[in-house]
C-alpha cells in the first residue's frame, strides 16, 4: 500500500488541519518513510494474537453515583478565548 | 552544595544549616545564570518558589518535615501547576495558567518541596532531542552543539548543569530514559499505573508514565517515594501497597542474574556506546552478578508498533485543542470550522501535525483492523518476549541510545532518523516494564553514555539497588559538566 498526496490532504481534513500544497507534498515524503517502517509489521503472522490495550490486567474501577467535583466553572472558563454567562462561545452554527 | 544528593541537602535543612530560602536563592541564581545559553526552563518564577520555601521553612521549624521538605524541584512542564504557566512546550498552551494541580504536583507540594520552575520540553512530548519545543531547543550541558534528548529534555539538562538537585520528567517511548542517558544524569521510568497521570498533559495514554531525572539512583528513591501513589482520578492508576523504595539499596548484588538480548548488541549501537556498555556489565560482573543471554526476538518492530499507537492515541488527545475550551484561538475565521482549522494550524507545531496525521490515518475506515489492531496485537508479542527473558534473569541491561547526544539539527529534517533515537527505549514502554538509564562513562568528544536497566514489573526497589551498587563503585554520575561562569 502507498499513500498518495489525496490520503494526506483527506487526513488533513479529517483531524481539522490546514495544510498547502506545497506542505502536502512534503508531508507526502515524509509519511512514505515511516510507513515504509510501519509495514514491516504486516511480516509477523498475528491471527491468533489477542490485542493489548494496557500492560496491567485490569478492570474499570466502579464509584458512587455522587458528585465529586466542587463547581468551579467561573475559574475554569476565566481560561476560555471568549465566555459569556457562563457559556463559552463560538461562532455560530445554526442561521 | 551543587553536587550534594538529595539526601545530604535534607541532613543540611534539617540541621539547620542552610534553609530553604537560601537553598532556594542558590538554584534560582544559578537558573538565571545559565538558563540563557540552556535553555531548560520556560518558566520560573522567583516569588512563588520563595513563597513555597518559606512554607518548607516553617514545616522544618516546627518538625513536620518529609525527607525532601524544603528541596527544590524543577518540574516538567507537562505536569499542570495551579497558578504557574504550564505550556507542555507549545504556542496552543502560551498562555495556559493552569487552574489545578497535577497529582504529581500536589504529592511534592505536600512533601514540602519547593517548586523550582517549569522545564522545557518536546512540543507535548513529541521528539527525542527537546528541538520541537515551541520555545526553542535545549542545549546539552556537555557540549551547547549538541541535544539533550527529549522529550524531558530540560529536566535532564537542568539537572546535569546542576540548575535543580533534582527533576520530574515523562516518558512515553524513552522521554526520561534518553535525555537522561545524553545528559549524563540518571532517570526511571516506573511500571505503568503507578504514578497518576491526572493532570499530566496526555500524550499516548496507554504508555505515558511520570518518572524522576536525578543524579543518582539513591536520589530516584527519594523521588519516587513521593511521586507514586494511587489516585482514583486517573483511571489506570495502580491500588498497591505504598513502598519505600530506598529499602533495598544496600543488597549486595550476589547471585543477581543480568540478562543481555542478543538483538541490542546486534546492529546500530556506535562503537563508543557499545564500549561503555560493555565495561559497565564487566563491572556487574565484579560485583557478583551473573551475565546470561536472552532474546527479544520482536525487539525490531517495538518502533514500527511504538509509531502506530503512539501517534494514533494522540491524534485521539489532542483533538480536545478546539480554541473553544482552553488554549490558542485563531484570530480571525470564516465559520466553526474554520476556528478549529486554524487554532489548531496555527497551535500545533511541524511533529506534532505529523503524529497527528499518522495517528488520523491509521484511525481511519479501513485502515484500523491492518495498523491499529495489527500493532496492538504485536504490543502482545512484545511484551511476551520480556515475560520469557524474566524467566532467565532478574535485570535486563543495554544500552539507553544507540549513539551519545548528536548535533543540534542533525537530524531534525529527518523524523525517521529522530525516531529510531528510541530504538532500545520503546519496548518497555510498550510492555509497560520499569526502564532506568544510569550514567556509564563517556564516548566519542567526552559525551555521555546511559546504560539501560529494565526490571520486571514493580520492581523498582531491586532495579534502584542494582543501579545503587553501581554507583558505589564507579563514580560516573557525579562528574560534572565543566562550567565555569556559574
Amino acid at each position: 500500500m502507498s499513500l498518495v498526496l489525496e490520503d494526506v490532504k483527506r487526513v488533513a481534513n479529517l483531524a481539522c488541519i490546514e495544510i498547502s500544497d506545497e506542505e502536502a507534498r512534503s508531508m507526502l515524503d515524509q509519511l512514505t518513510g515511516i510507513f515504509c517502517l510501519i509495514e514491516q509489521m504486516q511480516a509477523v503472522n498475528t491471527s491468533t494474537i489477542a490485542p493489548m490495550s494496557h500492560a496491567q490486567d485490569v478492570v474499570q474501577r466502579l464509584r458512587m453515583d455522587v458528585v465529586t467535583e466542587a463547581d468551579q466553572h467561573e475559574l475554569f472558563q476565566s481560561l476560555a478565548p471568549q465566555v459569556e454567562a457562563g457559556f463559552y462561545l463560538v461562532p455560530k452554527v445554526i442561521e | 552544595m551543587l553536587n550534594s544528593s538529595l539526601k545530604q541537602l535534607s541532613t543540611l535543612l534539617e540541621a539547620k544549616k542552610v534553609s530553604s530560602v537560601e537553598l532556594t536563592r542558590e538554584f534560582l541564581r544559578r537558573i538565571q545564570v545559565l538558563n540563557q545559553e540552556y535553555n531548560a526552563f520556560i518558566t520560573v518564577n522567583e516569588e512563588m518558589s520563595l513563597n513555597q520555601a518559606r512554607t518548607a521553612d516553617t514545616m522544618i521549624a516546627s518538625g513536620v518535615a518529609c525527607p525532601l521538605t524544603g528541596i527544590p524541584i524543577a518540574h516538567k512542564d507537562i505536569f499542570c501547576t495551579k497558578g504557574w504557566l504550564t505550556t507542555c512546550g507549545s504556542k496552543m498552551l502560551s498562555s495556559f495558567i493552569s487552574p489545578y494541580d497535577a497529582h504529581v504536583i500536589e504529592r511534592f507540594n505536600k512533601a514540602g518541596t519547593v517548586n523550582i520552575g517549569k522545564t522545557n520540553m518536546d512540543e507535548f512530548a513529541m521528539g527525542s532531542s527537546n528541538e520541537t519545543s515551541f520555545y526553542g531547543p535545549v542545549k546539552n550541558p556537555w557540549d551547547i552543539t549538541t541535544v539533550p534528548g527529549g522529550s524531558s529534555g530540560g529536566s535532564a539538562c537542568a539537572v546535569a548543569a546542576r540548575m535543580a538537585p533534582a527533576a520530574t520528567g515523562t516518558d512515553t517511548g524513552g522521554s526520561i530514559r534518553q535525555p537522561a542517558a545524553l545528559c549524563g544524569v540518571s532517570g526511571i521510568k516506573p511500571t505503568y499505573g503507578l504514578v497518576s497521570r491526572y493532570g499530566m498533559i496526555a500524550f499516548a495514554s496507554s504508555l505515558d508514565q511520570g518518572g524522576p531525572i536525578a543524579k543518582s539512583a539513591a536520589d530516584l528513591a527519594l523521588m519516587l517515594n513521593v511521586m507514586v501513589g494511587f489516585d482514583a482520578r486517573d483511571s489506570t492508576s495502580l491500588l498497591r501497597d505504598q513502598e519505600d523504595y530506598t529499602r533495598d539499596l544496600e543488597k549486595p548484588l550476589e547471585g543477581l542474574r543480568i540478562g543481555l538480548p542478543k538483538e541490542y548488541f546486534a546492529e546500530g549501537m556506535s562503537d563508543d556506546v557499545s564500549r561503555m556498555v560493555d565495561a559497565a556489565i564487566a563491572e556487574y560482573n565484579k560485583l557478583g552478578a551473573k551475565i546470561v543471554e536472552v532474546s527479544l526476538p520482536n525487539t525490531k518492530l517495538s518502533i514500527p508498533v511504538y509509531y502506530v499507537l503512539a501517534p494514533a492515541e494522540a491524534s485521539s488527545n489532542l483533538s480536545r485543542f478546539d480554541g473553544v475550551r482552553y488554549g490558542h484561538r485563531a484570530l480571525e475565521y470564516a465559520d466553526l470550522n474554520d476556528m478549529y482549522r486554524k487554532s489548531r494550524t496555527q497551535g500545533f507545531g511541524a511533529e506534532v501535525k505529523r503524529r497527528i496525521l499518522i495517528g488520523t490515518y491509521v484511525l481511519s475506515h479501513g485502515y484500523y483492523d491492518a495498523y491499529y489492531i495489527k500493532a496492538q496485537k504485536l504490543r502482545r508479542l512484545i511484551a511476551q518476549d520480556f515475560a520469557e527473558a524474566f524467566k532467565q534473569c532478574e535485570i535486563i541491561m543495554g544500552p539507553t541510545s544507540p549513539t551519545v547526544a548528536f548535533a543540534l539539527g542533525e537530524k531534525s529534517s529527518d523524523p525517521l532518523q529522530m525516531y529510531l533515537s528510541d530504538t532500545y527505549t520503546a519496548a518497555a514502554s510498550l510492555a509497560g516494564l520499569p526502564g532506568m538509564s544510569i550514567p556509564a562513562g563517556f564516548g566519542n568528544r567526552n559525551r555521555p553514555v546511559g546504560l539501560h536497566i529494565i526490571g520486571n514489573y514493580f520492581s523498582e526497589a531491586q532495579m534502584l539497588n542494582v543501579a545503587h551498587q553501581y554507583q558505589q563503585v564507579m563514580d560516573w554520575h557525579t562528574r560534572m559538566p565543566d562550567i565555569t561562569k556559574a
